[in-house]
């Protein structure tokens, strides 16, 4: 039995046949995958609810419009910042990347705080809650904080990733030949950003 | 950063459509558009996938297309009216109690 094994042509584990320069891109994306379809699992029930509901509120006159997009473009920024810093360690300019990712992260903490106000006001200001909604369909809440809420325990979860990077990068582990670690993270967050591009469309604009 | 001036025109392209005097349809249609536009654009040089290999992208794409998908499986449920069906049901429990 062993013989038979033996002469069977076995793949080298070393490289993934997609992304051969590193196994961590491959799981990244495939992850990132699993998580879009979570969105869109919760996008998707968010239309078909709606579009089966006649008592609707209008999202641009319920919520705020002008925050709501400064939040997008300053996810938009981070974003931007996130690709400096990834070029900077490839340029293995430590300070650099450390400096980039750590203005990152200061753009999701930002995005974070601003979302977390908005909500204030939606509970307490105008009393729009998970399950009641003085404007229209209660289902309007629910959704609502489900979606938003979802998507911004995955902005908090990317700040506390890409802390421990700058952490990592900070004791020298990534370099101008070791930055796969920096670019995992990058993808991360640019994916967060892609959701949110989404979500402001189909939540607030739409 | 070419890509960072096309995201913010696109952004606030968006905001600029929902105020135009045109109809729902008109407006969701340019701003899916508008969205996908943007998608696509940090998919593709922020996340590098289009210097990524090919399958990478069909990965990528495949939630789109699924959710997609979803979105008119679930139409159905969602777009009929119950009141036939809660008639229907209380005749046949009418029918079997006699």
């Amino acid at each position: 039995m062993s013989q038979a094994i033996a002469s069977q042509h076995v793949v080298d584990p070393a490289e993934s046949p997609l992304t051969p320069e590193s196994w961590g891109k491959l799981g990244m994306w495939i992850f990132l995958a699993a998580d879009a379809m979570s969105f869109g699992a919760l996008l998707a029930g968010y239309g078909a609810l709606r579009a089966g509901a006649t008592d609707w509120p209008n999202p641009s006159q319920v919520l705020g419009i002008s925050l709501t997009a400064f939040m997008t473009f300053l996810l938009i920024c981070s974003s931007v910042t996130m690709v400096k810093g990834l070029s900077a360690i490839r340029h293995g300019n430590r300070a650099g990347m450390r400096n980039y990712l750590l203005l990152t992260m200061l753009g999701g903490a930002i995005f974070l705080g601003l979302q977390a106000y908005e909500w204030t006001h939606l509970i307490h200001g105008l009393g729009i809650g998970f399950t009641s909604n003085p404007f229209g369909n209660h289902l309007f809440g629910t959704t609502f904080f489900a979606i938003t809420g979802f998507h911004g325990a995955h902005v908090t979860g990317g700040v506390i990733y890409l802390a421990i990077v700058v952490l990592n990068g900070m004791r020298g582990k990534y370099s101008a030949d070791n930055f796969n670690g920096v670019e995992l993270v990058g993808l991360y967050w640019h994916f967060v950003d892609l959701i949110w591009i989404l979500v402001f469309t189909f939540v607030y604009l739409l | 950063m070419g890509v960072f001036y096309a995201l913010t025109v696109l952004t606030a392209l968006e905001i600029g459509v929902i105020y135009l005097p045109i109809g729902k349809l008109a407006i969701g249609i340019m701003l899916v558009g508008l969205a996908l536009s943007k998608a696509i654009l940090v998919a593709m040089y922020f996340m590098h996938l289009k210097f990524e290999k090919r399958t990478i992208g069909i990965i990528a794409l495949t939630p789109l297309v699924l959710c997609t998908l979803l979105i008119f499986a679930l139409l159905p449920d969602l777009t009929a009216t119950p009141h036939h069906s809660a008639a229907a049901g209380a005749g046949e429990h009418q029918a079997e109690e006699h």
